[in-house]
């Protein structure tokens, strides 16, 4: 059979590294040897895939999951999920998870001293359209202690996954703020070299898509890694 | 080309991720009184031999015949009705996680290499900005395992060990492999950059 074609693989300092010191967590979990080397074999450029069947029709209203609204300043997050070619990428599954407005997430092993919100879980999922776009409505997390140092805050964020097209586009990311002052002092953002590659992290305050008397909108691309250009040299 | 844009850059799954929506299937690629079910169990320590209690684990496979449930596997070989070939699981306190799946098939590999049965996997976890990637072998598949590319590629001492499942003694179904993920350390698990 052919050589499959690979995906293209990011320059270093536009992902994170594994050891990165200022987050203590990565000390005893980030590999000490070298990583070796996988070629793209069919065991790469496949991967799972799921469509609409995993998703309801309510999965991406965090707002909607419980008999009343949950406290917070409901937002609109949106984007479009496309590869590095600009190529939009259709029925991509999108899961989420975020802490609630007061900074807690409903999780046993989250001790943070704020309330839970009897009307947010947190936790949603949906399914990117034929032009690859999605979109959320949730409230705006708030930020929370996370012990890195004795007065560590993380910035609000919302937790994204994403499978892609393959095994190699599978990506967990975290969606931030724009102007948020916390994002200069936080390990897990800086973690990312690159000033440009990290404001991919950001979204961005979209009035167009803003609902007027109910709800501010996000915009949130997201790229997922793309085809070389050229299949693979055998 | 001229839209040419950069990945998105990877974070941390964090230790939170099991508000995620629940996972239909989780573990279990296939029922545990299939015919072809095996049972791994794994283990994930870290480079102070503490297991690792807040992973989530990932497989992602082919059947029993060797063929993907993927769009870009175009052979001509046998798909299994209900087998996707995908698996999550959490690890629990002591670190274990359990997968009910079966022995995939052999697949091509690069330069008409035959791969060895192997399952990817994916580690996530708070303390790994980005997923680890690994590989599940199985010990008993001794001359599949010989002419593997990538086990092959694999020539420092004892590395290539740390990606074999090792069969448990005969007895009890369905058949169960064990597998250790060692974060670091002398036994340091190979890990791939792919
Ligand atoms: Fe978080």
């Amino acid at each position: 059979m052919d050589q499959p074609t690979g995906y293209n693989r990011d320059p270093a300092a536009e992902q994170p590294p594994y050891l990165y010191p200022d987050y203590r967590s990565t000390v005893l979990r980030a590999p000490k040897r070298p990583l070796v080397p996988l070629p793209h074999t069919l065991s790469e450029i496949t991967g799972p895939v799921y469509g609409h069947e995993k998703v309801g029709p309510l999965d991406h209203d965090l707002t909607r999951q419980h008999d009343g609204e949950p406290l917070g300043e409901r937002i609109i997050v949106h984007g479009q999920v496309m590869d590095t070619h600009g190529r939009p990428l259709p029925d991509a599954l999108m899961e989420i998870w975020q802490a609630n407005s007061a900074g807690r997430y409903r999780h046993d092993a989250d001790n943070h001293p704020a309330p839970l919100d009897p009307n947010f879980s947190g936790g949603g999922r949906c399914t990117s359209d034929a032009d690859g776009r999605y979109r959320f409505v949730t409230i705006k997390p708030a930020a929370y202690p996370w012990g890195n140092d004795p007065n560590a805050w993380r910035p609000a964020h919302i937790h994204f996954s994403l499978f892609g097209t393959a095994f190699v586009t599978r990506l967990i990311t975290q969606m931030y703020f724009p102007g948020d002052p916390l994002l200069d002092c936080d390990p897990i953002f800086n973690s990312t070299a690159d000033a440009a590659a990290r404001q991919r992290l950001v979204c961005r305050l979209d009035l167009e898509k803003t609902e007027p008397e109910w709800a501010l909108a996000y915009e949130f691309d997201i790229v997922l890694r793309g085809r070389d250009a050229t299949p693979m040299e055998g | 080309m001229s839209d040419q844009r950069g990945t998105t850059p990877s974070q941390t799954i964090g230790p939170f991720h099991r508000i995620m929506v629940p996972w239909e299937g989780g573990a279990e690629l296939v029922a545990t009184d299939d015919a072809d079910a095996i049972r791994i169990q794994g283990r994930i320590v870290d480079g102070a031999g503490q297991p690792v209690d807040d992973c989530v684990i990932e497989v992602w496979q082919a059947n029993v015949h060797g063929r993907y449930a993927h769009a870009e596997d175009t052979r001509e070989m046998p798909l299994v009705a209900g087998f996707e070939g995908f698996g999550r699981a959490v690890t629990d306190g002591d670190g274990r996680f359990d997968i009910v799946t079966v022995k995939p098939g052999c697949v091509p590999g690069p330069e008409e290499t035959v791969q060895a049965p192997h399952i990817s996997l994916s580690v996530f976890a708070r303390g790994l900005l980005k997923q680890l990637v690994t590989r599940i072998y199985f010990a008993d598949e001794t001359a599949a395992n010989d002419q593997d590319p990538v086990l092959r590629s694999i020539t420092e001492a004892g590395r290539r060990e740390t990606l074999l499942a090792l069969p448990r003694a005969a007895g009890g179904a369905p058949p169960v492999y064990d597998f250790e993920i060692r974060l670091q350390g002398p036994r340091e698990t190979v890990f791939f950059d792919v």
